[in-house]
């Protein structure tokens, strides 16, 4: 079915291949391709819950469980403070970009060396695979989302107006896992070593990252060490948006947490760019 | 020239090879121990200067390689394992980039480097052709209307909604194939993609890919072993060795020398067979060697159509009944019976018990081109004493009454052909 203004329309598109030559074309290709992202989320999101009996609403379990045993251990057991908010939103308002980043980057990891078999036989800009797997967990992230609806409704907790920079935060959220995700998907072609980093990372991470707790427990001489890590400027981006008004960002922190994440973004888009194009030899 | 829609020029490309047993990708602390190791070679080179890395060695996989390829040609890429006709494939449909040289293409490629690439067994057989097809590069409304023919073409409508994980080998290459095969672009890439499933399926799949190089009009590069398909298939065909073009030109051409360079490596042919005493267990006569000579009495397996050739055949042990009949069976390599002949049966001719040695005159071979076995028996009247089979081989090349574009349908047929015992 193609015909001949098809033709003429796709013979002007002329391609040249040459060493190092692949910048142009890419951001094109990447458009080209729109399709394949969705395809490959909606394969893994797919075959992620055939065969099990409760399907889908493992994605609700799970993050459920999570929130419910870090609210006894850290509200209930240690007792620290929630402020206004009950312990539950208060955790799972944290849950909600920590799960996104810590899903994203366990997805991403393995995203490249599960999908080899693609990578040797096709061609398709490179960056489709970790960003499909970025996508399947910000699919799990919304329905968590629904969730925390739940919670805030059950509480009867109104959210105010900042409410509405929640799109802003989840941009930035995004920003980390898939900056992440692109540093730590391109370094495990070349070192499998970062398939065992990644599990001790993500588990590790839980507990030096604000979810369990309030980031204000930490001594206020420590906090700008603290947001070293990124996701403590994200999840107490996201706290301050869904919370009320008693959470206060610590501001340099913030500033160096999304100074940060930019810098995990750009870099990881940079480095995932420069190793892509041997991806296929090495794999 | 507006015509042609690939031009390569002057491709490269090079692998480091490592001669120690790595592991395909690098370990982190295999990295560090390097480094370390690098670092104290530094600190001690001034003392030995010998001590110089020489755990890896560059490689080229394809060098100097320069190509036209015209609007609507199809092209057959032959050459040994590893002569660069994969790495060749993967350069131009931008899996891998080259390490020198430059290629232009003009219009949209589709590479078909392996059948089934992305297909997940979890998935049914519908998901899958939305998957496969996206990963080959159709849009989603391309692949809608395409479904119906790639189902049609697959055999597969009943098992649509089974996870491809359920099918049988047979039914998930032909929904592979189909789905590749409804590719619409104007270049095809196809990488030895034909060898899958029965004998019919493959026959259709050779018509298919006939369609898009003839009716089509489109432009095909086609990777494979199976000289016939090239011979069916493209005009022009480019011979590569150890990533360097040999010959390139007129299909026919290039794939005669082809075959006579590579039938010519001695390790090829041989024209005398020994019997493996493996296969004459329990048996107390048989035939302990067989040798191939042509007509001018030197030891060959390589014959050219309507040339003649002498098989001798030795017999070992002691026959127990007084005479016998010697059978042969000449079988195409893919397994189809070619042609027969029996001494006593056609000519009336049985050998006395003692007889050590048999010649058969056969030819002139009215055969194709291609590789064909001979398989032998021993009989004494409806006993049979001994079989043999597949106990050698011959080619046949530059077969020109058939070297046509399309294969002939033989049937079995008796050649001509003469016994006599040799004293």
């Amino acid at each position: 079915m193609t015909t001949k203004q098809d033709i003429q329309r796709r013979s002007e598109r002329e391609l040249i291949i040459e060493a190092g030559r692949t910048e142009k074309q890419y951001w094109k290709d990447l458009w080209n391709y729109r399709e394949l992202f969705y395809f490959l989320a909606w394969r893994d999101i797919l075959v992620r819950y055939k065969q099990t009996a409760i399907g889908i609403a493992w994605a609700i379990l799970r993050p459920f469980l999570t929130m419910l045993v870090l609210t006894i251990i850290f509200g209930k057991l240690a007792r620290f403070p929630s402020g206004s908010a009950p312990y539950p939103i208060l955790v799972f308002a944290a849950m909600l970009p920590w799960q996104f980043f810590s899903n994203s980057l366990t997805e991403c990891s393995n995203s490249l060396i599960g999908n080899a078999g693609l990578i040797s036989k096709v061609y398709f800009p490179r960056l489709v695979i970790p960003t499909s797997s970025v996508i399947v967990s910000f699919v799990d992230f919304l329905l968590s989302g629904a969730i925390l609806l739940g919670l805030m409704a059950w509480y009867n907790f109104w959210p105010t107006w900042r409410i509405l920079a929640l799109p802003l935060l989840i941009l930035i959220s995004f920003g980390a896992a898939m900056g992440t995700g692109l540093w730590i998907s391109a370094m495990n072609v070349k070192y499998r070593d970062f398939r065992y980093i990644v599990p001790f990372l993500v588990q590790f991470g839980l507990y030096i990252s604000p979810v369990g707790f309030a980031s204000s427990v930490v001594p206020e001489k420590w906090r700008l060490l603290y947001s070293i890590n990124p996701m403590v400027g994200v999840i107490d981006g996201f706290r301050w948006a869904i919370l009320s008004k008693d959470v206060v960002i610590y501001v340099p922190g913030f500033i160096l947490s999304m100074s940060l994440v930019t810098f995990l973004f750009l870099g990881g888009m940079w480095y995932f760019r420069k190793t892509e194009r041997t991806f296929a030899d090495v794999i | 020239m507006s015509d042609t829609v690939i031009k390569a020029d002057n491709i490269g490309k090079k692998y480091r090879v490592a001669h120690k047993k790595h592991a395909p990708y690098t370990a982190l602390r295999d990295v560090v121990a390097e480094k370390a190791k690098a670092l104290g070679q530094r600190i001690f080179s001034t003392f030995n200067t010998l001590s110089r890395d020489s755990s890896s060695e560059d490689f080229w996989a394809l060098k100097n390689i320069s190509f036209d390829v015209k609007q609507g040609e199809c092209i057959g890429i032959i050459g040994h394992n590893g002569a660069g006709k994969s790495t060749l494939l993967k350069i131009l449909s931008r899996i891998t980039e080259p390490t020198t040289g430059r290629i232009r293409i003009n219009g949209l490629v589709g590479s078909l480097l392996e059948v089934g690439t992305g297909f997940h067994p979890e998935l049914t057989g519908r998901e899958n052709i939305f998957l496969n097809g996206a990963i080959l590069g159709m849009s989603k409304s391309e692949i809608k209307l395409k479904f119906d023919k790639i189902v049609a073409f697959a055999e597969v409508e009943k098992f649509l909604d089974t996870p491809v994980k359920r099918y049988s080998s047979g039914m998930y290459v032909r929904l592979a194939f189909a789905v590749a095969a409804h590719l619409e672009t104007e270049i095809l890439l196809v990488d030895e993609v034909l060898a899958v499933g029965d004998i019919e399926f493959q026959k259709k799949c050779l018509g298919k890919m006939q369609d898009i190089g003839e009716k089509e009009g489109r432009t095909v590069l086609f990777v494979s072993h199976q000289l016939f398909a090239i011979r069916t298939l493209c005009q022009k065909a480019v011979w590569l060795d150890s990533g360097h073009i040999v010959k390139m030109g007129p299909t026919f051409e290039v794939v005669r020398s082809y075959e006579k360079k590579v039938l010519q490596s001695p390790e090829k042919s041989s024209s005398i067979v020994k019997r493996r005493s493996a296969d004459v267990k329990n048996k107390t006569f048989y035939i302990g060697q067989i040798e191939m000579l042509d007509t001018k009495d030197e030891n060959t397996n390589i014959f050219s159509y309507k040339n003649s050739f002498v098989i001798f055949i030795d017999f070992l042990g002691e026959c127990e009944s007084n005479n016998f009949a010697v059978e042969f069976r000449i079988y195409k390599d893919s397994g189809e019976y070619a042609c027969t002949g029996v001494s006593n049966l056609l000519h009336d001719i049985s050998f006395q018990k003692d007889t050590k040695r048999v010649r058969i005159d056969i030819g002139p071979l009215i055969l194709t081109n291609g590789k064909y076995n001979i398989s032998f028996r021993l009989l004494a009247g409806m006993r049979i004493l001994d079989i043999w089979n597949d106990a050698c081989s011959f080619h046949i090349i530059e077969c020109h009454p058939f070297a046509l574009r399309r294969e002939i349908k033989r049937p079995v047929c008796v050649i001509q052909h003469t016994f006599c015992a040799v004293e």
